[in-house]
Protein backbone atom coordinates (compact mmCIF):
# COMPACT_ATOMS: atom_id res chain seq x y z
CA UNK A 1 0.00 0.00 0.00
CA UNK A 2 0.95 3.51 -0.68
CA UNK A 3 2.48 5.02 2.41
CA UNK A 4 0.56 8.31 2.33
CA UNK A 5 -3.80 8.29 2.60
CA UNK A 6 -4.93 9.34 -0.97
CA UNK A 7 -7.11 12.58 -0.65
CA UNK A 8 -9.48 13.79 -3.75
CA UNK A 9 -10.11 17.71 -4.46
CA UNK A 10 -13.86 18.83 -4.48
CA UNK A 11 -13.63 17.80 -8.59
CA UNK A 12 -12.56 14.23 -7.49
CA UNK A 13 -8.77 14.51 -8.91
CA UNK A 14 -6.21 13.03 -5.73
CA UNK A 15 -4.60 16.18 -4.36
CA UNK A 16 -0.75 16.73 -4.32
CA UNK A 17 0.96 16.86 -0.38
CA UNK A 18 2.24 20.53 -1.24
CA UNK A 19 5.77 21.41 -2.15
CA UNK A 20 8.49 19.16 -3.76
CA UNK A 21 9.92 16.22 -1.99
CA UNK A 22 12.85 13.50 -2.55
CA UNK A 23 12.02 9.97 -4.47
CA UNK A 24 14.84 7.78 -4.80
CA UNK A 25 15.46 5.60 -8.31
CA UNK A 26 14.79 1.82 -7.39
CA UNK A 27 15.64 0.62 -10.70
CA UNK A 28 16.28 1.72 -14.50
CA UNK A 29 16.13 -0.09 -17.45
CA UNK A 30 16.25 0.62 -21.40
CA UNK A 31 13.74 -0.99 -23.30
CA UNK A 32 14.63 -0.11 -27.26
CA UNK A 33 14.22 3.87 -27.44
CA UNK A 34 13.08 3.99 -24.19
CA UNK A 35 14.08 3.74 -20.16
CA UNK A 36 11.57 2.55 -17.21
CA UNK A 37 12.53 4.63 -13.98
CA UNK A 38 11.32 3.20 -10.81
CA UNK A 39 11.09 5.45 -8.29
CA UNK A 40 10.21 5.00 -4.20
CA UNK A 41 7.61 8.08 -3.78
CA UNK A 42 7.25 7.37 0.14
CA UNK A 43 5.99 10.29 0.88
CA UNK A 44 2.97 10.59 -2.13
CA UNK A 45 -0.13 9.36 -2.82
CA UNK A 46 -1.38 7.13 -5.56
CA UNK A 47 -1.86 8.72 -8.55
CA UNK A 48 -5.01 8.11 -10.74
CA UNK A 49 -4.40 6.75 -14.46
CA UNK A 50 -3.22 10.50 -16.45
CA UNK A 51 -2.13 12.54 -14.00
CA UNK A 52 1.08 13.35 -13.93
CA UNK A 53 4.27 14.65 -12.09
CA UNK A 54 7.07 17.07 -12.29
CA UNK A 55 10.64 15.49 -11.62
CA UNK A 56 14.08 17.27 -11.45
CA UNK A 57 16.98 15.12 -10.37
CA UNK A 58 18.34 16.79 -7.07
CA UNK A 59 22.39 16.49 -8.39
CA UNK A 60 22.78 17.91 -11.56
CA UNK A 61 19.92 19.32 -12.73
CA UNK A 62 21.41 22.59 -14.75
CA UNK A 63 24.46 20.64 -15.85
CA UNK A 64 23.87 20.04 -19.29
CA UNK A 65 24.14 21.55 -22.51
CA UNK A 66 22.93 25.61 -22.41
CA UNK A 67 23.66 24.86 -18.73
CA UNK A 68 20.22 23.42 -18.46
CA UNK A 69 17.59 21.86 -17.79
CA UNK A 70 16.22 24.29 -15.42
CA UNK A 71 13.08 23.82 -15.21
CA UNK A 72 11.38 20.69 -13.78
CA UNK A 73 9.94 18.24 -16.32
CA UNK A 74 5.84 16.75 -16.36
CA UNK A 75 5.66 13.23 -16.48
CA UNK A 76 2.77 10.78 -16.45
CA UNK A 77 3.53 7.64 -14.68
CA UNK A 78 2.40 4.07 -16.32
CA UNK A 79 1.97 2.63 -12.68
CA UNK A 80 1.32 4.56 -9.43
CA UNK A 81 0.86 2.04 -6.41
CA UNK A 82 2.39 1.18 -2.71
CA UNK A 83 4.65 4.14 -2.81
CA UNK A 84 6.49 3.53 -6.00
CA UNK A 85 5.91 5.30 -9.12
CA UNK A 86 7.01 4.02 -12.80
CA UNK A 87 8.11 6.30 -15.65
CA UNK A 88 8.65 5.96 -19.34
CA UNK A 89 11.24 8.55 -20.65
CA UNK A 90 13.12 9.22 -24.15
CA UNK A 91 16.19 11.06 -23.93
CA UNK A 92 15.31 13.86 -26.64
CA UNK A 93 16.55 17.40 -24.65
CA UNK A 94 18.11 18.14 -22.12
CA UNK A 95 15.76 17.06 -19.05
CA UNK A 96 14.96 13.54 -20.49
CA UNK A 97 19.48 12.97 -21.16
CA UNK A 98 19.89 13.83 -17.54
CA UNK A 99 16.86 11.82 -16.33
CA UNK A 100 17.98 8.95 -18.53
CA UNK A 101 21.38 9.16 -17.14
CA UNK A 102 19.72 8.20 -13.23
CA UNK A 103 21.54 5.36 -11.46
CA UNK A 104 19.44 3.40 -8.92
CA UNK A 105 19.98 5.26 -5.65
CA UNK A 106 20.05 8.79 -7.03
CA UNK A 107 17.30 11.49 -5.54
CA UNK A 108 14.92 13.27 -7.58
CA UNK A 109 12.50 16.26 -6.21
CA UNK A 110 8.83 15.25 -6.92
CA UNK A 111 5.72 17.53 -7.03
CA UNK A 112 2.34 15.37 -7.87
CA UNK A 113 0.36 13.67 -8.41
CA UNK A 114 -0.99 17.06 -10.51
CA UNK A 115 -4.03 17.37 -12.74
CA UNK A 116 -6.84 15.83 -14.02
CA UNK A 117 -6.45 12.01 -14.89
CA UNK A 118 -9.10 10.05 -17.49
CA UNK A 119 -12.75 9.48 -16.03
CA UNK A 120 -15.70 7.48 -17.36
CA UNK A 121 -18.24 9.50 -19.58
CA UNK A 122 -21.16 7.70 -18.15
CA UNK A 123 -23.84 9.93 -16.67
CA UNK A 124 -23.94 7.62 -13.52
CA UNK A 125 -20.27 8.62 -12.51
CA UNK A 126 -21.19 11.99 -12.80
CA UNK A 127 -20.16 14.27 -9.85
CA UNK A 128 -17.89 11.39 -8.28
CA UNK A 129 -14.93 10.91 -8.15
CA UNK A 130 -12.98 10.38 -11.27
CA UNK A 131 -12.81 6.13 -11.04
CA UNK A 132 -8.97 6.14 -11.98
CA UNK A 133 -6.69 4.34 -9.65
CA UNK A 134 -8.18 1.51 -7.64
CA UNK A 135 -11.14 -0.52 -9.60
CA UNK A 136 -13.51 1.38 -12.30
CA UNK A 137 -17.24 0.52 -12.04
CA UNK A 138 -17.28 0.54 -16.37
CA UNK A 139 -21.30 0.25 -16.13
CA UNK A 140 -21.27 1.04 -19.77
CA UNK A 141 -22.17 -1.53 -22.22
CA UNK A 142 -19.70 0.99 -25.04
CA UNK A 143 -16.17 -0.68 -25.63
CA UNK A 144 -12.93 1.58 -24.86
CA UNK A 145 -10.32 2.25 -27.24
CA UNK A 146 -6.84 3.35 -26.00
CA UNK A 147 -4.75 4.88 -28.56
CA UNK A 148 -1.10 5.32 -27.63
CA UNK A 149 2.09 7.22 -29.69
CA UNK A 150 5.32 6.72 -28.87
CA UNK A 151 5.54 8.37 -25.25
CA UNK A 152 2.02 9.43 -24.81
CA UNK A 153 2.44 5.08 -23.85
CA UNK A 154 2.11 5.35 -20.25
CA UNK A 155 -1.10 7.15 -19.12
CA UNK A 156 -2.56 5.09 -21.48
CA UNK A 157 -0.95 1.83 -19.43
CA UNK A 158 -2.01 2.86 -16.16
CA UNK A 159 -5.62 3.46 -17.57
CA UNK A 160 -5.86 0.28 -19.54
CA UNK A 161 -5.21 -1.33 -16.16
CA UNK A 162 -7.75 0.53 -13.98
CA UNK A 163 -10.12 -0.41 -16.83
CA UNK A 164 -8.96 -3.82 -17.08
CA UNK A 165 -9.58 -4.14 -13.44
CA UNK A 166 -13.41 -2.88 -13.02
CA UNK A 167 -16.25 -5.01 -14.36
CA UNK A 168 -16.92 -5.74 -17.74
CA UNK A 169 -14.56 -3.22 -19.31
CA UNK A 170 -14.06 -4.24 -23.21
CA UNK A 171 -10.35 -2.45 -24.06
CA UNK A 172 -9.04 -2.09 -27.45
CA UNK A 173 -5.19 -1.42 -27.15
CA UNK A 174 -3.88 0.52 -30.01
CA UNK A 175 -0.37 1.39 -30.24
CA UNK A 176 1.93 4.17 -32.79
CA UNK A 177 5.55 4.33 -32.82
CA UNK A 178 8.01 5.30 -35.09
CA UNK A 179 9.82 2.48 -35.73
CA UNK A 180 10.58 -0.84 -34.03
CA UNK A 181 13.22 0.17 -31.77
CA UNK A 182 10.60 2.34 -30.06
CA UNK A 183 7.77 -0.37 -30.22
CA UNK A 184 9.90 -2.80 -28.31
CA UNK A 185 8.47 -1.65 -25.26
CA UNK A 186 5.25 -2.87 -26.24
CA UNK A 187 5.69 -6.43 -26.68
CA UNK A 188 4.11 -7.71 -23.45
CA UNK A 189 1.03 -6.08 -24.51
CA UNK A 190 -0.24 -8.90 -26.54
CA UNK A 191 -3.56 -8.48 -27.41
CA UNK A 192 -2.75 -4.82 -28.72
CA UNK A 193 -2.67 -3.47 -31.78
CA UNK A 194 0.92 -1.94 -33.62
CA UNK A 195 1.35 0.53 -35.93
CA UNK A 196 5.03 1.83 -37.05
CA UNK A 197 5.49 4.65 -39.34
CA UNK A 198 8.18 3.00 -41.22
CA UNK A 199 6.84 -0.27 -40.75
CA UNK A 200 9.34 -2.40 -39.53
CA UNK A 201 6.20 -3.34 -37.04
CA UNK A 202 2.81 -4.18 -37.20
CA UNK A 203 0.83 -1.83 -39.38
CA UNK A 204 3.04 0.51 -41.15
CA UNK A 205 1.60 3.61 -41.44
CA UNK A 206 -0.33 6.26 -38.62
CA UNK A 207 -1.96 4.48 -35.65
CA UNK A 208 -5.01 6.99 -36.08
CA UNK A 209 -5.36 4.83 -39.55
CA UNK A 210 -6.39 2.06 -36.48
CA UNK A 211 -8.05 4.29 -34.77
CA UNK A 212 -10.46 5.00 -38.28
CA UNK A 213 -10.61 1.23 -39.13
CA UNK A 214 -11.47 0.63 -35.36
CA UNK A 215 -14.30 3.64 -35.58
CA UNK A 216 -15.86 2.46 -38.75
CA UNK A 217 -16.65 -0.53 -37.28
CA UNK A 218 -17.88 0.42 -33.81
CA UNK A 219 -19.11 4.01 -34.21
CA UNK A 220 -19.87 3.66 -30.40
CA UNK A 221 -17.08 3.00 -28.72
CA UNK A 222 -15.11 5.38 -26.26
CA UNK A 223 -11.98 6.90 -27.12
CA UNK A 224 -8.91 7.48 -24.62
CA UNK A 225 -5.71 8.74 -26.20
CA UNK A 226 -2.17 10.20 -25.38
CA UNK A 227 0.88 10.93 -27.94
CA UNK A 228 2.37 13.49 -29.28
CA UNK A 229 0.56 17.26 -30.36
CA UNK A 230 0.19 15.94 -34.06
CA UNK A 231 -1.37 12.59 -33.38
CA UNK A 232 -3.42 14.03 -30.56
CA UNK A 233 -5.12 16.81 -33.12
CA UNK A 234 -5.93 13.84 -35.37
CA UNK A 235 -8.01 12.24 -33.43
CA UNK A 236 -9.72 15.24 -32.11
CA UNK A 237 -10.93 15.84 -35.64
CA UNK A 238 -11.43 12.37 -36.25
CA UNK A 239 -13.96 12.00 -33.14
CA UNK A 240 -15.45 15.45 -33.20
CA UNK A 241 -16.29 14.91 -36.62
CA UNK A 242 -17.82 11.68 -35.85
CA UNK A 243 -19.33 12.73 -32.41
CA UNK A 244 -17.60 10.05 -30.54
CA UNK A 245 -16.50 10.77 -26.88
CA UNK A 246 -12.98 11.36 -27.12
CA UNK A 247 -10.46 12.15 -24.26
CA UNK A 248 -7.28 13.27 -24.87
CA UNK A 249 -4.59 13.17 -22.34
CA UNK A 250 -2.20 16.59 -23.70
CA UNK A 251 1.17 17.22 -23.16
CA UNK A 252 2.83 21.11 -22.80
CA UNK A 253 6.15 22.96 -22.02
CA UNK A 254 4.80 23.86 -18.31
CA UNK A 255 7.15 25.46 -15.79
CA UNK A 256 5.49 24.99 -12.51
CA UNK A 257 2.39 22.09 -13.93
CA UNK A 258 0.49 23.51 -10.56
CA UNK A 259 -1.56 26.80 -12.15
CA UNK A 260 1.11 29.26 -11.63
CA UNK A 261 2.58 29.80 -14.99
CA UNK A 262 0.36 29.79 -17.28
CA UNK A 263 2.76 28.69 -19.71
CA UNK A 264 0.83 24.98 -20.64
CA UNK A 265 -2.36 27.07 -22.81
CA UNK A 266 -4.28 25.26 -24.92
CA UNK A 267 -6.84 26.72 -27.37
CA UNK A 268 -10.78 25.98 -26.28
CA UNK A 269 -13.43 25.52 -28.89
CA UNK A 270 -15.33 28.04 -27.17
CA UNK A 271 -13.05 31.08 -27.22
CA UNK A 272 -9.73 31.90 -24.81
CA UNK A 273 -7.38 29.04 -23.18
CA UNK A 274 -7.01 26.62 -20.98
CA UNK A 275 -4.12 25.13 -18.79
CA UNK A 276 -2.82 22.28 -19.55
CA UNK A 277 -2.11 21.35 -16.04
CA UNK A 278 -4.69 22.19 -13.77
CA UNK A 279 -7.36 22.36 -16.18
CA UNK A 280 -6.24 18.87 -17.71
CA UNK A 281 -4.00 16.96 -18.57
CA UNK A 282 -7.01 15.02 -19.88
CA UNK A 283 -9.20 17.30 -21.83
CA UNK A 284 -12.91 16.48 -23.25
CA UNK A 285 -11.86 16.30 -27.44
CA UNK A 286 -14.80 18.76 -28.26
CA UNK A 287 -13.66 21.13 -25.41
CA UNK A 288 -10.72 21.91 -27.88
CA UNK A 289 -10.21 23.70 -30.63
CA UNK A 290 -7.06 22.37 -31.63
CA UNK A 291 -4.03 20.40 -30.33
CA UNK A 292 -1.19 22.39 -30.29
CA UNK A 293 2.19 21.01 -31.82
CA UNK A 294 4.38 21.98 -29.07
CA UNK B 1 11.38 38.81 11.67
CA UNK B 2 7.91 40.53 11.20
CA UNK B 3 8.04 43.53 9.01
CA UNK B 4 6.12 46.63 8.62
CA UNK B 5 5.03 47.73 4.90
CA UNK B 6 2.86 50.70 4.01
CA UNK B 7 1.26 50.31 7.09
CA UNK B 8 1.00 46.66 6.98
CA UNK B 9 2.08 44.10 9.49
CA UNK B 10 3.99 41.01 7.75
CA UNK B 11 4.85 38.14 9.31
CA UNK B 12 8.22 38.14 7.41
CA UNK B 13 9.41 39.63 4.55
CA UNK B 14 8.88 37.73 1.49
CA UNK B 15 5.76 38.10 -1.09
CA UNK B 16 5.20 36.36 -4.24
CA UNK B 17 5.76 38.19 -7.04
CA UNK B 18 2.29 38.94 -8.95
CA UNK B 19 1.54 36.70 -11.81
CA UNK B 20 4.02 33.44 -10.48
CA UNK B 21 1.67 31.33 -7.93
CA UNK B 22 -1.72 31.34 -8.59
CA UNK B 23 -3.73 30.67 -5.02
CA UNK B 24 -6.81 29.39 -6.69
CA UNK B 25 -5.21 26.77 -9.10
CA UNK B 26 -2.62 25.82 -6.55
CA UNK B 27 -5.83 24.62 -4.33
CA UNK B 28 -7.11 22.71 -7.02
CA UNK B 29 -3.57 21.06 -7.07
CA UNK B 30 -2.67 20.69 -3.53
CA UNK B 31 -6.05 21.41 -1.45
CA UNK B 32 -6.99 23.79 1.08
CA UNK B 33 -4.59 23.00 3.64
CA UNK B 34 -2.48 25.31 1.53
CA UNK B 35 -4.24 28.13 2.22
CA UNK B 36 -4.29 28.24 5.74
CA UNK B 37 0.06 27.66 5.16
CA UNK B 38 0.54 30.16 2.66
CA UNK B 39 4.24 30.36 2.04
CA UNK B 40 4.05 34.14 1.15
CA UNK B 41 3.49 36.89 4.24
CA UNK B 42 1.25 39.11 1.72
CA UNK B 43 -0.43 37.77 -1.24
CA UNK B 44 -0.31 39.74 -5.01
CA UNK B 45 -2.88 38.52 -6.97
CA UNK B 46 -1.76 38.49 -10.99
CA UNK B 47 -2.30 41.41 -13.21
CA UNK B 48 -5.87 42.25 -14.09
CA UNK B 49 -6.83 44.55 -16.64
CA UNK B 50 -10.54 46.17 -17.35
CA UNK B 51 -11.40 43.52 -19.80
CA UNK B 52 -10.96 40.15 -19.75
CA UNK B 53 -7.65 39.07 -21.74
CA UNK B 54 -7.41 35.52 -22.77
CA UNK B 55 -3.93 36.15 -22.77
CA UNK B 56 -0.98 35.44 -25.85
CA UNK B 57 -0.92 32.12 -28.38
CA UNK B 58 1.01 29.71 -27.40
CA UNK B 59 3.93 28.81 -26.81
CA UNK B 60 4.26 30.88 -23.63
CA UNK B 61 7.58 29.48 -22.51
CA UNK B 62 11.19 28.80 -23.42
CA UNK B 63 13.67 27.73 -21.01
CA UNK B 64 17.30 29.38 -20.90
CA UNK B 65 20.26 29.18 -19.22
CA UNK B 66 19.65 29.51 -15.60
CA UNK B 67 16.25 31.04 -16.35
CA UNK B 68 13.11 31.34 -18.94
CA UNK B 69 11.34 33.24 -20.78
CA UNK B 70 7.65 33.95 -20.64
CA UNK B 71 5.40 35.48 -22.87
CA UNK B 72 1.98 34.73 -21.40
CA UNK B 73 0.34 38.03 -22.42
CA UNK B 74 -1.32 38.89 -19.08
CA UNK B 75 -4.86 35.90 -19.74
CA UNK B 76 -7.34 37.40 -16.92
CA UNK B 77 -11.13 37.58 -16.30
CA UNK B 78 -10.97 41.02 -15.94
CA UNK B 79 -11.73 43.52 -12.97
CA UNK B 80 -15.10 43.09 -12.90
CA UNK B 81 -15.14 39.06 -12.60
CA UNK B 82 -12.09 39.55 -10.32
CA UNK B 83 -13.69 41.45 -7.20
CA UNK B 84 -16.81 38.77 -8.00
CA UNK B 85 -15.49 35.42 -8.38
CA UNK B 86 -11.42 35.81 -7.10
CA UNK B 87 -12.02 38.67 -4.34
CA UNK B 88 -14.26 36.57 -2.29
CA UNK B 89 -11.39 33.60 -2.04
CA UNK B 90 -8.86 35.98 -2.07
CA UNK B 91 -10.58 37.86 1.43
CA UNK B 92 -9.98 34.29 3.37
CA UNK B 93 -6.30 33.99 2.61
CA UNK B 94 -4.24 34.35 6.06
CA UNK B 95 -2.61 37.12 4.67
CA UNK B 96 -3.02 40.46 3.10
CA UNK B 97 -4.15 40.94 -0.67
CA UNK B 98 -2.53 43.04 -2.48
CA UNK B 99 -4.02 43.51 -5.90
CA UNK B 100 -1.85 43.95 -8.73
CA UNK B 101 -3.76 45.95 -11.64
CA UNK B 102 -2.75 47.15 -15.52
CA UNK B 103 -4.33 49.27 -18.21
CA UNK B 104 -2.60 50.50 -21.59
CA UNK B 105 -3.52 54.36 -20.71
CA UNK B 106 -2.92 56.37 -17.45
CA UNK B 107 -6.95 56.57 -18.28
CA UNK B 108 -7.57 53.18 -18.21
CA UNK B 109 -5.19 52.29 -15.29
CA UNK B 110 -7.08 54.70 -12.96
CA UNK B 111 -10.41 53.13 -13.63
CA UNK B 112 -9.15 49.55 -13.25
CA UNK B 113 -7.47 51.24 -9.80
CA UNK B 114 -10.95 52.87 -8.86
CA UNK B 115 -12.85 49.51 -9.37
CA UNK B 116 -10.88 47.72 -6.53
CA UNK B 117 -9.93 51.36 -4.72
CA UNK B 118 -12.67 51.22 -1.88
CA UNK B 119 -12.62 47.24 -1.47
CA UNK B 120 -11.63 46.20 2.52
CA UNK B 121 -10.46 43.00 1.38
CA UNK B 122 -7.67 44.45 -0.48
CA UNK B 123 -4.69 45.77 1.67
CA UNK B 124 -2.69 47.34 -1.20
CA UNK B 125 -2.59 48.03 -4.76
CA UNK B 126 0.44 47.51 -7.15
CA UNK B 127 0.45 49.10 -10.55
CA UNK B 128 1.86 46.98 -13.86
CA UNK B 129 3.15 49.72 -15.85
CA UNK B 130 4.97 47.35 -18.10
CA UNK B 131 2.10 47.93 -20.87
CA UNK B 132 3.36 49.24 -23.91
CA UNK B 133 2.35 52.55 -24.65
CA UNK B 134 0.74 52.43 -28.18
CA UNK B 135 1.94 55.88 -29.51
CA UNK B 136 5.79 54.92 -28.89
CA UNK B 137 6.18 51.63 -28.12
CA UNK B 138 8.04 52.02 -24.79
CA UNK B 139 6.80 50.47 -21.73
CA UNK B 140 4.39 53.48 -19.91
CA UNK B 141 6.55 52.80 -17.07
CA UNK B 142 10.03 53.58 -19.12
CA UNK B 143 9.70 56.83 -19.87
CA UNK B 144 9.67 59.28 -15.72
CA UNK B 145 7.49 62.06 -17.19
CA UNK B 146 4.66 59.73 -18.78
CA UNK B 147 4.91 57.13 -15.51
CA UNK B 148 5.01 60.49 -13.30
CA UNK B 149 1.54 61.52 -15.11
CA UNK B 150 -0.02 58.07 -14.85
CA UNK B 151 0.45 57.19 -11.00
CA UNK B 152 -0.51 60.80 -10.37
CA UNK B 153 -3.51 59.54 -11.95
CA UNK B 154 -3.96 56.25 -9.93
CA UNK B 155 -2.95 58.31 -7.00
CA UNK B 156 -6.09 60.42 -7.26
CA UNK B 157 -8.81 57.68 -7.28
CA UNK B 158 -7.39 55.46 -3.97
CA UNK B 159 -5.93 55.97 -0.50
CA UNK B 160 -5.09 52.71 -0.52
CA UNK B 161 -1.03 52.16 -0.35
CA UNK B 162 0.25 52.12 -3.99
CA UNK B 163 2.95 50.55 -5.28
CA UNK B 164 4.67 50.69 -8.15
CA UNK B 165 6.16 47.73 -9.98
CA UNK B 166 8.76 49.16 -11.95
CA UNK B 167 10.14 48.15 -15.54
CA UNK B 168 13.63 47.12 -15.80
CA UNK B 169 13.73 47.57 -19.55
CA UNK B 170 14.77 51.53 -19.42
CA UNK B 171 17.13 53.67 -19.52
CA UNK B 172 17.90 54.46 -15.67
CA UNK B 173 15.48 52.71 -13.68
CA UNK B 174 16.19 55.06 -10.25
CA UNK B 175 14.79 58.22 -12.30
CA UNK B 176 11.67 55.90 -12.77
CA UNK B 177 11.51 55.04 -9.14
CA UNK B 178 11.74 58.65 -8.40
CA UNK B 179 8.97 59.24 -10.52
CA UNK B 180 6.56 57.45 -8.91
CA UNK B 181 7.57 58.80 -5.60
CA UNK B 182 6.83 62.41 -6.40
CA UNK B 183 3.44 61.38 -7.91
CA UNK B 184 2.51 60.37 -4.80
CA UNK B 185 3.48 55.79 -4.46
CA UNK B 186 3.96 54.85 -0.96
CA UNK B 187 6.33 51.88 -2.54
CA UNK B 188 8.22 50.47 -5.59
CA UNK B 189 8.94 46.76 -6.60
CA UNK B 190 11.49 45.46 -8.81
CA UNK B 191 12.78 44.15 -11.12
CA UNK B 192 10.14 42.66 -14.03
CA UNK B 193 11.52 40.68 -16.42
CA UNK B 194 13.50 41.55 -18.86
CA UNK B 195 13.04 41.93 -22.31
CA UNK B 196 13.88 38.61 -24.22
CA UNK B 197 13.90 36.41 -27.57
CA UNK B 198 13.96 33.21 -28.31
CA UNK B 199 14.42 31.37 -31.36
CA UNK B 200 12.46 28.19 -32.92
CA UNK B 201 15.86 25.68 -32.55
CA UNK B 202 14.48 24.25 -36.06
CA UNK B 203 13.13 27.14 -38.10
CA UNK B 204 16.10 29.34 -39.13
CA UNK B 205 15.81 32.79 -37.29
CA UNK B 206 12.17 32.63 -36.66
CA UNK B 207 10.03 33.55 -33.61
CA UNK B 208 10.19 30.77 -30.68
CA UNK B 209 7.18 32.45 -28.94
CA UNK B 210 3.97 32.75 -29.94
CA UNK B 211 3.73 36.89 -29.63
CA UNK B 212 7.44 37.35 -30.69
CA UNK B 213 8.69 38.44 -27.35
CA UNK B 214 8.43 37.64 -24.14
CA UNK B 215 10.59 38.26 -20.44
CA UNK B 216 13.58 36.75 -19.01
CA UNK B 217 12.86 35.41 -15.22
CA UNK B 218 14.72 33.34 -13.10
CA UNK B 219 18.43 32.94 -11.81
CA UNK B 220 19.99 34.77 -14.83
CA UNK B 221 18.66 38.30 -13.86
CA UNK B 222 19.72 37.87 -10.32
CA UNK B 223 22.61 40.21 -10.60
CA UNK B 224 20.45 42.58 -12.64
CA UNK B 225 18.02 42.82 -9.97
CA UNK B 226 20.38 43.52 -7.60
CA UNK B 227 21.80 46.57 -9.18
CA UNK B 228 18.67 47.88 -9.70
CA UNK B 229 17.34 47.56 -6.82
CA UNK B 230 20.62 49.78 -5.17
CA UNK B 231 20.11 52.09 -7.71
CA UNK B 232 16.71 52.38 -6.78
CA UNK B 233 17.08 52.67 -2.87
CA UNK B 234 20.07 55.07 -2.77
CA UNK B 235 17.82 57.39 -4.34
CA UNK B 236 14.12 57.15 -3.07
CA UNK B 237 12.83 57.12 0.73
CA UNK B 238 9.63 55.08 -0.12
CA UNK B 239 10.09 50.87 0.79
CA UNK B 240 11.28 48.89 -2.18
CA UNK B 241 10.28 45.39 -2.73
CA UNK B 242 12.97 43.26 -4.48
CA UNK B 243 12.92 40.86 -6.68
CA UNK B 244 14.28 38.92 -9.63
CA UNK B 245 16.25 35.43 -9.68
CA UNK B 246 16.13 34.60 -5.98
CA UNK B 247 16.40 31.18 -5.16
CA UNK B 248 17.98 30.90 -1.30
CA UNK B 249 17.53 33.02 1.87
CA UNK B 250 21.54 34.51 1.23
CA UNK B 251 19.36 36.14 -2.14
CA UNK B 252 17.21 37.23 -0.41
CA UNK B 253 19.63 38.83 2.34
CA UNK B 254 21.42 40.53 -0.70
CA UNK B 255 18.70 42.79 -2.15
CA UNK B 256 17.92 43.16 1.85
CA UNK B 257 21.32 44.70 2.19
CA UNK B 258 20.71 46.48 -1.20
CA UNK B 259 18.01 47.83 0.67
CA UNK B 260 14.65 46.44 0.08
CA UNK B 261 12.36 46.00 2.71
CA UNK B 262 10.70 43.59 1.12
CA UNK B 263 11.42 40.69 -1.41
CA UNK B 264 9.50 38.47 -3.50
CA UNK B 265 9.89 35.05 -4.68
CA UNK B 266 8.79 34.21 -8.11
CA UNK B 267 10.20 31.89 -10.71
CA UNK B 268 11.62 29.39 -8.03
CA UNK B 269 8.11 29.08 -6.71
CA UNK B 270 7.73 27.24 -10.66
CA UNK B 271 10.48 25.09 -9.40
CA UNK B 272 9.71 24.13 -5.72
CA UNK B 273 5.97 25.35 -4.92
CA UNK B 274 6.90 25.71 -1.40
CA UNK B 275 9.70 28.10 -2.11
CA UNK B 276 8.49 31.05 -0.30
CA UNK B 277 8.72 29.12 2.61
CA UNK B 278 11.75 28.12 2.21
CA UNK B 279 13.47 31.32 1.63
CA UNK B 280 12.01 33.02 4.54
CA UNK B 281 13.26 30.36 6.79
CA UNK B 282 16.59 30.32 5.35
CA UNK B 283 16.63 34.05 5.54
CA UNK B 284 15.65 33.87 9.22
CA UNK B 285 18.07 31.26 9.96
CA UNK B 286 21.22 33.77 8.61
CA UNK B 287 19.99 36.55 10.25
CA UNK B 288 19.63 35.12 13.29
CA UNK B 289 23.20 34.09 13.14
CA UNK B 290 24.72 36.92 11.68
CA UNK B 291 24.89 40.51 13.52
CA UNK B 292 22.58 42.61 11.14
CA UNK B 293 23.46 40.98 7.39
CA UNK B 294 20.22 41.92 6.14
CA UNK B 295 18.80 45.12 8.03
CA UNK B 296 17.11 47.50 5.82
CA UNK B 297 18.95 50.64 5.36
CA UNK B 298 15.90 52.52 4.84
CA UNK B 299 13.45 51.16 7.59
Amino acid sequence: MSAVPVARGEDGRVLAPFGRRRALVVSTRKVGAYVLLELADRDGPQADPGQFHMLATVQGWGAGVDERPFLPRAFSPMGSSGGHLWFMLEDVGPGTHRLSALKKGEALWVTGPLGAGFTLPDASNAGEAPSGGASPAFTGARRAILVAGGIGLPPIVAWSRALAEGAGAEVTLLLGFRDAAHAQVAASFTGAQLATDDGSAGHRGYVTELLEAELARDPHALVYACGPGPMLEAVRALTTALGIPAQLALESGMACGYGACFGCAVPLAAGGYARVCVDGPVMEAAALAAVPAH
Amino acid sequence: MSVSFCGLELAHPVINGSGTFDVIAAERAFGPALLADLPFSAYVSKTITLRPRAGNPPPRLWETAAGMVNSIGLPNKGVEAYLAEDLPRYAKLPVPLITNVMGATGAELAEVAAAVADRPEIAAIELNVSCPNVATGLDIGAVPSELEAVVRRVRAVTAKPLVVKLTPNTADVALCAQAAEAAGADAVSLINTLRAVALHPDAGGARWLGAGQGGLSGPAIRSVALAQVAAVAERVSVPVVGMGGLQRGAHAADLLSAGATLIAVGTESFRDPGAGKRVARELAELTGRATHPGAPRHP
